[in-house]
């Protein structure tokens, strides 16, 4: 009996192992796919790889940690997957595009709306100074800043609140990123946006292809927008 | 069997056929509320086949059960009752996500699970009717009757209950309704009376919570109650939809779809409405003041209004009321709100309070034909929901409001300089806005008239508005569409002399395909473009009213390879969710029917497996295939969809219940099965040239429904006949195959209700009806094989 524990004791951490091992491949593989899945869509992205950092920052983030613990299996599939309150944690391909299309550097202040699990504040968290993020649905905002902070995210702030009037108190913002826009761009969230700055708003229903509208504001203050496809289609065939 | 038991057990199949029926037209509503409705229309489809299994259980099982057919009548009518509410409580608990099924093909499991659980109570109800048939077969036509008739009041009871009670309680009603048809056979009293008692209690007993409709949380209702303060403040159901009303004090709901990058206008406070959890739409609390509706001079919506002075208007779904609150902004002349939904009307109605709207309850196409007035502006639901919810969910449902059609109605009416409006979603990349344009060149150049001068179509980053000048637009009204774009950050897609450099300036787009399809659609080449668009954007008209539909199959693989960027959810998921259920329906129906026949043998007759099968296939397909086209028809006459099919479905199994108690005079006799088959075919043929009549025709909705009924009835009666004959003859030659004969019939018409929504896709409603004439003809070709 004694030895059985003790086998079992030893085989315990070595599951663990081979469970950190099993994911890190997954982690790897996705990367993988998502670096063709850049290079797939550039026509329309105008990016024909993700960046390294980009990269590192995805392959740091621990994305078994930000899904409930019954899609763990499914962490690094390039898919969407539920999260609760009728959310859902974006597609891993879409969180690094997003990031991509924000250009930040490693002094940027980023303002998220619409924090989710975190995963996407996470990745933020990796290549700028200070992820500033409001979730309006208090479980998943308290649920987030209480993942990010065990897993150690400290420049990472959650705030619960409507998202629409943004954060003036760390504004003016470097790069802004809104998962739930609604039916319009916020117009304090334009104002609390730098010149020269860039926003980022998903628009699609869950589980939907996710047209990714990029506003940018001119050194002016004038704002315009792009449509920025992430899906390599093009809707012509060669026949005419 | 003596006359008295005759009559019960008619009564008994009657009741127990209203009460199945109900209980299709309930599940229907209340899946329509927790799902989307495509998911909707699967699920129940599959659950029909729940008839088709009934008719192979009692093929293999029936001459065992047969000797007890009281008891087991008794027992299946009482497991019919206490299943509706049981199986659905369960089935709605079951985690199916229709969205994730592109990403997760596990969720097919749970959809086969639902679809099982809630076939029990169809597949309970029909061996009640095929023992029924093999125990009474010299009354076959009579009980087949009584099955239709019962069917037939049973569906516009349903559709009358949507209205006095919530959806779950009516459900509570026809399980207690069906399990009673026990209480009419005369079985031992201990089951006659105890069974459908238990019945009852277990429908009554079971608490509110455990049959509320549980709304899928990434419908829109479920996921704004999710936002701290947002509270229910209304609920309002019928058979139009379950409305619910949302209010939020602490957090604004700011509704207004199509505004530019450039809008800075605050959004008042507003009530959400949800219809079926979903499709938001906004009751702007309006304080009076004009200043406080500038935000709606910010959609692309608001375009037609720099084209003209205090126009006066004609709002064609009215929603929430954001198109009339918009038009008053605008100083409107003269307002006409037109809604088909009553309750949506009077909420709207309630909170906007001027002297110059006139609300209408109804239709808009029907109202804009018989209205008489002209105006300077017919504009259809602006602000409302663009169907970017549920995956394209849309893409099989018709619409008689985006047709060619439709659009030459709109026309006119118009005022000479007056427009129509229509917005869409602009998606990415774009099929509606180009679909929309394409059905306008086209009611332009079948009028007659040039269509490069009379049309205008802007885009924003959400929405699209195409403009129908009747006129020639000017120079002021393009310098005005110019400005209205420079001001509010929007680009336009087609207007005369537009300059290739305007098209893409605002909100960029990987190429301006929206102006790209503008320009080939207007040029020699459109027939080109229209073949080699990937998506279908050909115009919708009446016969093939799908406007949302865009799938083509050339798109299939291309998509499939690009699932990882997301590529497959720019499908339609209708069409395919459609075409899935086909094959699935075909598979399962093919198995239930083959599965019995080794056990049946061969009937003593020699080879007659081969006539009854083509028969009774065709005519299962056929009957389906005249009620749902027919259902579309007179939608378009009646002026209201649901009043169609409630009268077209009723009518239908009624006129053809009443055929069949007719028909028990032909009995056996071959030639007068030519005869009705001929009549059926010349019916159908007149239906296709000259019915139904235009909706002017008729002055009243009573009078409108009246005639339907009248129109139906010849056709109903004649096709209420073949079925019973079949069955009689059947049950001279090889009684043993008359449930077997039931269940294929069951199948083909789950099989007819799906294929005709293909085919009306693809070909129209009018082939719909032809095809159904040719089946009729082909089941009569069958009856005479040798």
């Amino acid at each position: 009996m004694l030895a059985f524990v003790v086998l079992l004791a030893c085989a315990l951490p070595f599951a663990a192992q081979a469970d950190e091992a099993e994911l890190a491949k997954e982690r790897k593989a996705l990367l993988a796919e998502l670096q063709r899945d850049a290079a797939a869509t550039a026509s329309s992205t105008g990016r024909s790889r993700f960046s390294a950092g980009v990269m590192a920052a995805i392959e740091s983030v621990p994305r078994e940690r930000f899904v409930p613990s019954r899609l763990v299996d499914a962490a690094y599939e390039n898919r969407p997957l539920p999260i609760g309150h009728g959310q859902t944690i974006s597609q891993p391909y879409i969180v690094a595009l997003m990031t991509e299309l924000l250009e930040v550097d490693r002094d940027d202040v980023v303002l998220e709306v619409g924090t989710g699990s975190g995963y996407q504040a996470a990745v933020l968290a990796k290549l700028v100074s200070r992820v500033k993020t409001i979730e309006i649905i208090r479980p998943l905002g308290e649920s987030a800043a209480k993942r990010l902070r065990q897993l150690g995210y400290e420049n990472v702030e959650v705030k619960l609140a409507d998202g629409y009037y943004g954060w003036p108190e760390h504004a003016p913002f470097d790069g802004i990123l809104v998962t739930a826009a609604g039916t319009s761009i916020p117009p304090p969230l334009v104002k609390q946006l730098k010149p020269g700055g860039r926003m980022v708003i998903p628009v699609g229903a869950p589980f939907q292809a996710q047209d990714l509208i990029l506003v940018t504001k001119d050194a002016a203050g004038k704002v315009s927008t792009t449509s920025v496809l992430p899906v390599a289609f093009v809707p012509l065939t060669g026949k005419r | 069997m003596a006359r008295s038991e005759r009559m019960m057990l008619a009564a008994a199949i009657g009741l127990l056929a209203g009460a199945a029926l109900a209980y299709q037209v309930l599940l229907f509503r209340l899946l329509a509320i927790i799902q989307w409705q495509p998911f909707a229309a699967t699920i129940i489809s599959l659950a029909l086949l729940g008839h088709g299994a009934a008719g192979t259980f009692l093929a293999l099982a029936g001459p065992r059960l047969l000797p007890r057919f009281h008891a087991v009548f008794a027992l299946s009518a009482a497991l019919f009752g206490a299943a509706v509410p049981l199986c659905w409580s369960i089935a709605q608990r079951l985690p199916f996500n229709g969205l994730e099924l592109v990403w997760n093909p596990a969720q097919l499991g749970w959809l086969a699970g639902l679809f099982l659980l809630l076939a029990l109570p169809f597949f309970f109800a029909a061996c009640c009717f095929g023992l029924a048939f093999m125990h009474a077969r010299e009354r076959i036509a009579s009980l087949y009757a009584a099955d239709l008739l019962g069917a037939g009041i049973g569906a516009g009871l349903a559709t009358g209950m949507l209205f006095l009670l919530p959806a779950v309680e009516a459900l509570r009603v026809a399980a207690i309704v069906g399990a009673m048809a026990a209480c009419l056979v005369p079985a031992r009293s201990g089951l006659r009376l105890a069974l459908p008692a238990l019945a009852a209690a277990v429908a009554l007993s079971l608490p509110q919570a455990w049959l509320a409709p549980r709304i899928t949380e990434f419908k829109g209702l479920p996921r704004i109650l999710a936002i701290h303060g947002s509270e229910i403040v209304g609920e309002h159901s019928s058979a139009y939809g379950l409305l619910t009303l949302v209010r939020n004090d602490s957090i604004p709901f700011r509704h207004a779809p199509g505004r530019g990058p450039a809008a800075i206008e605050e959004v008042p406070e507003q009530i959400a409405v949800f219809t079926d959890g979903d499709g938001m739409s906004a009751i702007t609390v309006w304080d009076g003041r004009r200043e406080s509706l500038a935000f709606l001079d910010e959609t692309t919506s608001a375009l037609p209004y720099r084209l003209l002075e205090r126009p006066r208007v004609v709002l064609l779904g009215t929603g929430g009321g954001g198109g009339v609150l918009q038009a008053l902004y605008h100083d409107a002349r003269a307002i006409r709100a037109v809604d088909p939904h009553p309750t949506m009307l009077a909420l709207a109605r309630a909170r906007i309070p001027d002297a110059r709207i006139r609300w209408h309850h109804g239709e808009g196409r029907a109202f804009v034909r018989t209205d008489g007035h002209d105006y300077d502006l017919v504009q259809i639901s602006p602000l409302d929901p663009y169907g970017g919810s549920g995956a394209g969910a849309q893409g099989i449902a018709e619409s008689h409001a985006f047709t060619v059609e439709a659009l030459d109605d709109y026309y006119a009416r118009l005022a000479p300089g007056g427009l129509i409006a229509v917005t869409r979603a602009a998606e990415q990349p774009p099929r509606q806005a180009i679909k929309l344009f394409a059905t306008a060149v086209e009611m332009l150049k079948k009028r007659g008239l040039g269509p490069r001068d009379r049309l205008v179509l802007i885009r924003g980053w959400q929405t699209a508005t195409l403009l129908v000048k009747r006129g020639v637009l000017t120079a002021a009204d393009i310098a005005s569409v110019r400005r209205f774009c420079e001001e509010r950050g929007f680009d336009a897609a087609w207007l005369p002399g537009i300059d290739p450099a305007e098209v893409n300036r605002h909100h960029r787009v990987p190429r301006p395909w929206m102006h790209e399809a503008a320009t080939a659609l207007l040029g020699d080449d459109a027939g080109r473009f229209l073949e080699s668009y990937k998506f279908s954007v050909d115009p919708a008209t009446d016969d093939r009213p799908y406007f949302f539909h865009s799938f083509r199959w050339s798109l299939l693989p291309e998509l499939a390879a690009l699932r990882g960027q997301g590529g497959l959810t720019l499908l339609d998921s209708g069409y395919l969710v459609l075409v899935g259920t086909i094959a699935v329906a075909a598979m399962l129906s093919l198995a239930l029917i083959l599965a019995p026949l080794s056990a049946l043998g061969r009937p003593p007759a020699g080879g007659a497996r081969l006539w009854p099968a083509i028969y009774f296939l065709c005519l299962g397909l056929g009957f389906l295939f005249v009620e749902i086209a027919c259902m579309q028809r007179y939608g378009l006459f009646i002026g209201y969809p649901l009043f169609a099919t409630v009268a077209v479905i009723a009518g239908f199994l009624v006129f053809a219940g009443a055929g069949s108690l007719a028909a028990s005079r032909f009995r056996g006799r071959g030639k007068s099965l030519g005869w009705i088959v001929a009549g059926i075919a010349a019916l159908l043929a007149i239906q296709v040239l000259a019915l139904p009549p235009p909706h002017e025709a008729v002055e009243s909705t009573s009078g409108r429904i009246a005639m339907t009924l009248m129109l139906v009835a010849p056709l109903a009666f004649l096709m209420g006949m073949p079925f019973p004959i079949g069955l009689s003859r059947l049950a001279a030659e090889a009684p043993a195959f008359i449930p077997w004969a039931w269940g294929i019939n069951g199948c083909a018409s789950v099989l007819a209700a799906l294929v005709a929504a293909l085919l009306a896709i693809h070909v129209g409603f009018n082939v719909v009806l032809l095809l159904a004439a040719a089946l009729y003809v082909v089941a009569a070709i069958a009856w005479y094989l040798p």
